[in-house]
């Protein structure tokens, strides 16, 4: 299949940009600082555009103009007062907008997060010890690769209470006091290692993804963009040591 | 003046504040529509805080280059980066793809953008493992379960982790969905409790540093 001039430049564009970001890998280095600059504007190029279509365009002028939602002023003159920030001797009517800001903010979110995020949470995790056999009688789930099994059940109520009781100062953590606290420790140290471990999971299937785009920007129809580029990459890091060797920076 | 300058802005956040809180305790459609509204409105003025932060980048970066500092030139990458995806954007509507067919503005985000974002993000990998590998002595035991419960994870996320140790997968899951999830759950509830609290103290004026500084 023929490719066009577009997906044939954008190979070669996305291979030299990948290249010089891991080249920092070996030092820091101009290429990398060209890229990571790049990235910079371009992400914010990206927002703004981004921002101007979802909030100007769809938020503002298209419900003004065609719908005639005049009240769409309010915030944008509420908006307009952040940017008096930049006029010394109006700066403080940049106040009224954060004011809105935080007072709707912190109203939404104390009813929303008691719900959510403090009784829901604590209902799930105190949960029947217990269940009920469909002919009488009870049961007891041992399954642990079942979350929801009574086992496990008991020890996210043991992990929860303990995590909880090891951030709670209030009250010396002696006696039987310690011995919760520690569990607390443990558990927090698993959560902790497993957030590491999938981190760098997560990283690395980025890694895959980046590596899979180069093998396949090696291939012939796009004109070897990773075979050029890694020796181009390589040729202008040993020049540029080459240069600080003999030149070194001023102190 | 005091008045307009420092009283009446903790007012208007008690009154935003109080309206918004109980609105969640009112089921009806006037409150749904009040709840509707202000979110457009918190949209568009987020908006305009945007616009708060680039301009503080623009300065930083036009200042580097008027001054010839060391490094300008990488400023002026930035801002042609910058611009060049503004014009394309803005000349495309803000549209990545028409009919299924990539634009340019689709092109500068899926041969520039999504490379570098994944490239940057990839190779924390390596500094994550290289940090990992001077720090993570198993010097006590609570780093050892640290440690354990680290490499249980990563091994049990790919086939071949799972291929030299047949357990990780299920050992992998079980940590992630019982053990993790008990002390997620409980940092959410210590968090939750510190965030109703922070929010009743910013409506009755209680913590005011999100005013800013300055005597009035």
């Amino acid at each position: 299949m023929e490719l066009s001039f577009g997906v044939i430049l954008g190979a070669w564009i996305a291979t030299g940009l990948t290249l010089f970001i891991l080249s920092f890998l070996y030092e820091d280095n101009p290429l990398f600082k060209l890229a990571e600059h790049l990235y910079v504007g371009v992400s914010l190029g990206y927002t703004i555009v981004k921002t101007y279509d979802t909030v100007i365009m769809t938020l503002i002028v298209r419900p003004i103009l065609e719908k005639g939602e005049w009240s769409l002023l309010i915030p944008v003159g509420i908006g307009m007062l952040m940017l008096t920030r930049y006029v010394p001797k109006a700066a403080w009517l940049s106040r009224y907008a954060f004011a809105f800001i935080v007072g709707v903010g912190a109203g939404l979110a104390i009813p929303r997060t008691i719900s959510s995020f403090i009784l829901k949470q604590i209902e799930d995790t105190v949960r029947p010890l217990l269940g009920i056999a469909p002919g009488g009688g009870v049961t007891f789930d041992y399954s642990l690769l079942n979350p929801a099994s009574h086992l496990n059940g008991i020890i996210i109520l043991i992990g929860v209470v303990s995590v909880l009781f090891y951030f709670f100062f209030s009250v010396e953590h002696s006696g039987p006091g310690k011995a919760v606290a520690r569990a607390g420790i443990l558990f927090l140290m698993i959560s902790f290692g497993a957030a590491f471990g999938y981190t760098v999971m997560a990283r690395m299937s980025l890694l895959i993804g980046r590596l899979t785009d180069l093998i396949e920007f090696s291939d012939a129809s796009y004109g070897r963009p990773t075979l050029w580029l890694v020796l181009l990459t390589v040729a202008t890091l040993i020049v540029l040591s080459r240069r600080a060797s003999t030149h070194p920076p001023n102190q | 003046m005091i008045f307009l300058r420092r009283q009446l802005p903790l007012l208007i956040t008690m009154i935003t504040g109080l309206v918004m809180a109980a609105q969640y305790y009112v089921p009806h459609p006037a409150s749904e529509q009040l709840l509707t509204t202000v979110t457009k409105w918190l949209q568009i003025i987020g908006g305009f805080a945007l616009v708060l932060g680039i301009t503080s980048l623009f300065h930083v970066h036009a200042a580097k280059i008027r001054r010839k500092e060391a490094g300008w030139a990488y400023s002026l990458v930035l801002y042609v980066g910058m611009l060049g995806t503004i014009i394309v954007g803005l000349w495309n509507n803000g549209k990545e793809s028409i009919d299924g067919a990539l634009t340019s503005f689709g092109w500068v985000y899926s041969y520039t953008l999504v490379p570098l974002q994944g490239t940057m993000f990839a190779i924390l990998a390596f500094f994550i493992a290289s940090a990992a590998y001077r720090s993570f002595r198993a010097r006590s035991r609570e780093a050892a379960v640290l440690l354990v419960a680290a490499v249980i994870v990563m091994m049990g996320r790919v086939p071949l982790g799972e291929y030299i140790l047949p357990l990780s997968g299920d050992l992998s899951s079980w940590i992630l969905n019982v053990l993790n999830a008990s002390v997620r759950r409980a940092i959410l509830i210590g968090v939750s409790l510190g965030a109703v609290a922070l929010s009743f103290k910013i409506i009755f004026g209680v913590e005011r540093s999100y005013l800013g500084g300055g005597k009035e």
